[in-house]
């Protein structure tokens, strides 16, 4: 029998594009619905926003057996923190531990591109920014996926981010108020979809402050 | 026969000079540049009085969409039209020089073209590229001999339907077809038809999307319904709007004036010789 | 013994083409719970080979799973299923695995044999009832896997997921459910040339599993324009 079948690989692309936005007591996670592969939508409505801990929120697209194997595995460590220390990771803890986790498979990598938000312990948000083997970067807003490349210039243009070299520290927190920051994602996603294949159906917005978790959701284009 | 010293000027056709070079490079891991591909829904049917074309009109660069609201069904003829499927330019052109070929044989004739002479005529040229013209077409007309409808492959193979689909949504608008046409359609069920089957690649296929055109070809008459459905509207626009900052700062303003080194010479007897 | 001969012996253990293949499997949710629909065809290669296989099956008591790829890799998952099923029944401690846990389990077994690069060549569905709840989902050869109110497999993603979407409604009956799933098997049989007409439709719901007996399809062939394709190009070739 003549061989039918194209070569065999263990990675697929199921697209999607993720955003987070931090502020100065508030932070946005948001990220499309669709997932496909190919040219073929999978699903319409499958949730790439994962909660790690009360005050981290993973936003995660690529391939999805690998971002699904990686947030059990960050929920189960997760599990085991609690019962240690009786109490919940903090974000910049969850950011090491998700950075440590993507590098243990550097040479069979995780293929996810994830974008972590939460508040710190001053109650102020943070977003984390990863590449798929755990080099990461703490930001102010960032944004990973297939329509990465379409919304992070609009968001470097609309929220300009203090030089991480500048002496002391500044704070990377966007000067937006937390209404503005949903209708600058809102904007982006639909600026995206409009351009990106691989954009659209449905976003989910999860926005984190003092009095806890929200979500809200956005119909965007289907076609 | 005597061997030319001059080399020749091509008579026309491809360039294939830089076959070998491309080749070469490609060899060594040079990357080719990429085409803009419309990753597409196109079909056609036939109801009772002719022939209804539709298509999408979305094209793609990768997972890029370049262009919106692109035309996809193109003009062979006064009474054939022809979508076409593949790189973008090969379909546009082969349309075009076989639209030319028709309309001189039209000239010498002085007959209406046929939707057959536009078949042989496309399906010789795909041919003789091989499948390096990556046109995958719905012709669709009536001529003196009542409506048709075909399919032309890139290799130039061809096909006689009573309902043909093309393009990466090509399966989702044929489900359409496969479970809902019968012979003997009236106009308006025939357009629903075609609507719903460029729909169905609209919104189930990433390649396809934005919206419907639709071209209904009858004895003498053809309608050409550009943007029939506009099914995918922007879904938020920001209540304030965006300001951008502003333009980059203006450091000098000293003009330097060119120096006029020619001399104007008034008058047309100076260019006589 | 020569390396290089352990390497041939250990690919040639793994599933990276596969012999005999089922093509699609289509499921959907409806008002008492799920339907699944399945041809019986296996091809070896484009030669259809076997003619009934059955690839659905009951898996425990609220659980009905069917699949597309490679029959062998299929059978040798259902013979994993059995010990976990007889597991679970060992505790005898009245409780029993429900749809969604049988899910992620086939979506843990399917992950970890592409992490060995030895993976199960097939494309699953899964279906069940349990508490009053639905439950459909589907898993593939690599592990990516997703619940919704229908899916598919292989041809059946392109062919019978845009009726799907046009037409699936939350409230189907049994008797619309049929007819819905009919309509895409019908589809599949005409567009796709490894699904044959002899399929199997399975429900599942609070009750427990009924697997239909094997039956056709009618179909049309007699479109005039089918009957003498050159008289439509008279004059080319």
């Amino acid at each position: 029998m003549t061989k039918q079948q194209a070569n065999w690989s263990p990675y697929d692309f199921n697209g999607g594009t993720c955003v987070a936005v931090a502020g100065a007591d508030y932070c946005v996670i948001a990220a499309d619905t669709r997932m496909s592969t190919g040219y073929n939508i999978l699903t319409r409505d499958y949730s790439k926003i994962c909660k790690l801990a009360d005050k981290s929120l993973l936003a995660s697209s690529g391939f999805q057996a690998d971002v699904r194997a990686l947030q059990k595995n960050l929920e189960a460590r997760h599990q085991i923190y609690q019962h240690q220390h009786n109490k919940q990771m903090s974000c910049p803890a969850m950011a090491q531990l998700l950075s440590n986790t993507l590098y243990y498979k550097r040479f069979f990598p995780y293929y996810a591109f994830n974008v972590l938000g939460g508040l710190d312990n001053e109650g102020k948000g943070c977003v984390f920014t990863y590449d798929a083997v755990g080099s990461y970067e703490k930001v102010g807003y960032s944004s990973q996926g297939s329509g990465s490349k379409l919304i992070m210039p609009f968001l470097d243009n609309q929220l300009k981010s203090p030089s991480p070299l500048l002496l002391p520290a500044q704070d990377a927190v966007t000067p937006l108020s937390e209404l503005e920051a949903i209708d600058l994602v809102k904007t982006a996603f639909a600026s995206a979809t409009e351009r990106d294949i691989y954009t659209g159906d449905k976003l989910e917005i999860v926005v984190l402050n003092r009095e806890g978790i929200r979500r809200e959701y956005m119909e965007l284009r289907k076609d | 026969m005597t061997k030319s010293t001059i080399e020749l000027p091509p008579k026309g056709g491809f360039s294939f000079d830089l076959c070998k070079r491309n080749e070469m490079l490609f060899k060594k891991g040079v990357q080719p540049p990429s085409f803009r591909k419309t990753g597409t829904t196109i079909v056609g049917l036939i109801f009772q009085e002719g022939v209804v074309l539709g298509a999408d009109t979305r094209a793609t660069e990768g997972p890029i969409v370049a262009d919106k609201n692109c035309e996809k069904i193109h003009y062979m003829a006064p009474n054939i039209y022809c979508c076409g499927a593949g790189t973008a330019a090969d379909t546009e052109a082969v349309t075009d020089m076989v639209s030319s070929q028709l309309k001189l044989h039209r000239y010498h004739t002085g007959r209406e073209s046929r939707v057959v002479t536009a078949l042989t005529l496309l399906k010789s040229h795909l041919f003789n590229y091989q499948g390096y013209v990556s046109a995958a077409l719905v012709l669709g007309g009536v001529d003196v001999t009542g409506p048709h409808l075909h399919t032309i492959y890139p290799h130039g193979s061809t096909d006689t339907l009573p309902f043909a689909t093309m393009g990466s949504g090509s399966l989702a608008a044929m489900s359409v077809f496969e479970s809902k046409y019968r012979e003997g359609l009236t106009r308006e069920e025939g357009i629903n038809l075609v609507c719903e089957a460029i729909s169905s690649g609209i919104f189930n296929d990433l390649g396809s999307g934005s919206n419907v055109d639709v071209c209904v070809i009858t004895k003498g008459n053809v309608e050409y319904l550009r943007n029939h459905v506009l099914p995918n509207p922007r879904t938020y626009t920001s209540a304030k709007g965006y300001s951008f900052p502003k333009p980059t700062e203006v450091l000098m303003t000293k003009v330097i004036k060119l120096k006029e080194k020619v001399e104007v010479i008034e008058g047309g007897d100076a260019m006589e010789e | 013994m020569d390396p290089n001969s352990r390497l041939v012996m250990e690919d040639s253990q793994r599933t990276l083409t596969p012999y005999v293949t089922g093509t699609s499997v289509i499921g959907i949710k409806y008002k008492d719970g799920v339907l699944i629909a399945a041809d019986m065809g296996g091809s070896y290669g484009s030669t259809l080979r076997y003619k009934s296989v059955e690839r659905l099956k009951a898996i425990g008591k609220h659980s009905l799973l069917g699949a597309s790829g490679e029959i062998s890799d299929f059978q040798e998952l259902l013979r994993y299923l059995d010990g976990l099923i007889l597991y679970d029944n060992m505790w005898d401690d009245g409780n029993s695995l429900g749809p969604k846990e049988v899910h992620s389990y086939l979506t843990r077994v399917m992950y970890n044999r592409r992490n060995k690069f030895n993976p199960l060549w097939n494309s699953l569905v899964l279906g069940g009832v349990k508490n009053g709840q639905k439950y459909l989902g589907t898993v593939n050869m690599i592990g990516v896997h997703y619940q919704d109110n229908h899916v598919a497999t292989g041809f059946g993603n392109h062919l019978a997921i845009p009726i799907l979407r046009d037409e699936w409604r939350e409230d189907l009956s049994f008797e619309e459910g049929v007819r819905l799933l009919e309509k895409c098997m019908r589809v599949l049989i005409y567009r796709d040339r490894s699904a044959i007409n002899k399929l199997q439709i399975a429900k599942i719901t609070a009750e427990g599993v009924t697997i239909s007996p094997p039956y056709s399809l009618k179909t049309f062939w007699e479109f005039s324009a089918f009957k003498n394709p050159t008289a439509g190009a008279e004059g080319s070739w």
